[in-house]
């Protein structure tokens, strides 16, 4: 294992992110600000507790997954597209390095980047709201299995990208309503039972679900379909990543 | 297709029957094989599209061969990737570079990404060579195109390479840095470095090579010391037009080696560059002594497409 190699493109990956290092920490905090004042203020006056947790502090958890997400994939994606475009990859692909070694250090630079922005978003809901956390420990698996995971699913976009349209297609697309319509900013409970039937096929409601019983206790589905969920998701990216790293597939032609 | 006096030592790059065809069918490399000795400078001359791009991608990783094989150092680049690789320095055609990234940082990286700890120290003094150590904290983007060549050789040479492939490296490069390239490769060499320079540019091949190969689709053509193959490069022609027509070379001219073409208009004369006397003002008064008048006089050299094209037929001849 080349572990300098992997070190190397991390470093060289997070001195991006303390580069822009205002607008890394600065625009999670604004923005979840934002979310504070009109769902928490204006819409959370109207609603005043869901399941026992008043719906300021309900929203915590979907916020953060939210931000993580995205963050995870936006920075895994373009972190390894990035050199694909300006086409500084050629020195990835003559370095002794392995693939795995290259997917370390990529994902591992968004998946912390990610969990940096994470725990801004938590300490910025702690000056809002009250935050009692039930099971920290799970809360902390949870969301390191969410960075990482997503993390994961990103390097496979920017590897599939062959623009940039590509690139913010599947977040835009995809990601953003399933976490929208994943329970972040309600229970699954609120809804039509049709409604619940169908947001059960939506993967994010199984992290957000899992996420919120770590902070509160309660949840949509069962704790342990939860993290059956997160670690399918896992795997089924590494799989993919996988099958790339053998076919050499949009990288070594 | 190269064939070596005698193995002096184990090659530092061994390329054996490298085939490489694209999913269109094209093939980029037709079974090429070449031996590059350890601590000489190979310039493999070519024209656009003839494979000296593809070859390197081979050997470096970037591609994969469809078959055959490539060691470097005695290691398959593909089944021992790493121990080739390690030994590998690439500078590509195309500045590849990110522009927001600092010189210094960028060549850091480049070291890391090959295994190897830190060494400032070193890269200091690879930035000095290059006369980059005053840029080492601007951005890429603010560098000239000649600057962000220096910082592509700088990445290649921050892991101490022991073979570094340079393609193209003076292509839409001006004369003055062109010079410096060179001066770049010639300290390289004598620290040891093996390189192989791809160019289409025949005087940049004789500027700086010991030996020279020639590529043209896919196919290695010839491989040989500069020296013998300047001296085919080197040959040029003397074009002597006649007021008058002639059917009979006189004497003292037929000795001297002159031929008679365009049904007796035009006198031909080969004569080699390299020698100090080219022969030419003697043959300029025995054509006057013959009583012959001349019309007009032109010079040509041998170019490279000369001997692309003398080459390619030899080896439809011989096949």
């Amino acid at each position: 294992m080349n572990w300098q190699a992997i070190w190397a493109i991390y470093t060289f990956e997070m001195s991006r992110f303390f580069r822009t290092l205002l607008q890394s920490f600065v625009s999670p905090v604004i923005s979840t600000s934002l979310y504070f004042v009109v769902f928490g203020a204006a819409i959370g006056s109207r609603i005043d507790e869901v399941e026992g947790v008043s719906y300021g502090a309900f929203i915590v958890p979907g916020l953060i997954m939210l931000s993580v997400m995205t963050q995870a994939i936006s920075n895994a994606s373009f972190g390894i597209y990035f050199p694909k475009f300006i086409g500084t990859i050629y020195e990835l692909l003559s370095a002794p390095i392995n693939f795995l070694e290259i997917v370390m250090g990529y994902v591992g630079a968004a998946a912390t980047k990610a969990l940096f922005i994470g725990t801004v978003i938590l300490a910025t809901s702690a000056l809002f709201v009250d935050l009692t956390i039930q099971h920290p420990l799970a809360m902390v698996i949870f969301m390191l299995l969410t960075c990482l995971s997503f993390a994961l699913f990103g390097f496979i976009i920017g590897i599939w990208a062959q623009n940039f349209e590509q690139l913010q297609l599947i977040p835009l697309l995809i990601v953003t309503p399933l976490v929208f319509l994943g329970g972040s900013f309600y229970s699954i409970s609120m809804l039509p039972a049709a409604w619940q039937t169908i947001s059960f096929f939506n993967p994010v409601v199984y992290l957000v679900s899992g996420f919120r019983w770590a902070f509160f206790g309660i949840a949509d589905v069962p704790i342990g379909l939860s993290l059956l969920a997160i670690a399918g998701f896992t795997l089924l990216c590494l799989g993919i990543i996988w099958w790339i790293f053998k076919t050499g597939w949009r990288i070594r032609s | 297709m190269c064939t070596e006096e005698g193995n002096r030592m184990q090659p530092m790059v061994q390329i054996s029957n490298v085939r490489k065809s694209y999913a269109d069918g094209f093939e980029a490399l037709k079974g090429v094989s070449l031996e590059i000795r350890d601590g000489e400078i190979l310039a493999l001359l070519g024209p656009n599209g003839a494979g000296k791009t593809t070859l390197i991608s081979a050997i470096c990783g970037i591609t994969q061969p469809t078959s055959g094989t490539v060691t470097v150092g005695g290691h398959d680049v593909v089944t021992a990737y790493r121990g080739a690789r390690s030994l590998v320095g690439l500078v590509p055609q195309e500045i590849n570079l990110e522009p927001f990234e600092r010189v210094m940082n960028t060549v850091r990286f480049s070291r890391g990404l090959f295994g190897k700890p830190k060494d400032d120290a070193l890269l200091e003094r690879i930035l000095r060579q290059l006369s980059l150590w005053d840029k080492r904290d601007s951005r890429i983007m603010e560098l000239s195109g000649g600057m962000k060549r220096r910082v592509l050789i700088a990445k290649a040479l921050a892991h101490e390479p022991r073979v570094l492939f340079l393609d193209e490296p003076t292509a839409g490069v001006d004369v003055e840095l062109r010079r410096d390239m060179w001066d770049i490769v010639a300290q390289l060499k004598k620290d040891g470095v093996t390189i192989i320079l791809t160019t289409h540019y025949i005087e940049e091949a004789e500027a700086i090579a010991d030996r020279i190969g020639v590529i043209n689709k896919g196919e290695i053509l010839l491989v040989e010391e500069k020296t013998a193959l300047m001296t085919r490069l080197g040959q040029k022609e003397l074009r002597i037009e006649l007021q008058d027509a002639i059917t009979d070379l006189p004497a003292s001219l037929a000795a001297r080696g002159l031929r008679l073409e365009e049904s007796g208009h035009v006198l031909v004369y080969t004569y080699d560059t390299a020698q100090d006397r080219t022969g030419i003002a003697t043959l300029i008064r025995e054509v006057s002594d013959a009583g012959l008048v001349l019309r007009d006089l032109q010079t040509r050299q041998n170019s490279l497409e000369d001997i692309f094209v003398g080459l390619v037929s030899e080896q439809e001849g011989a096949a």
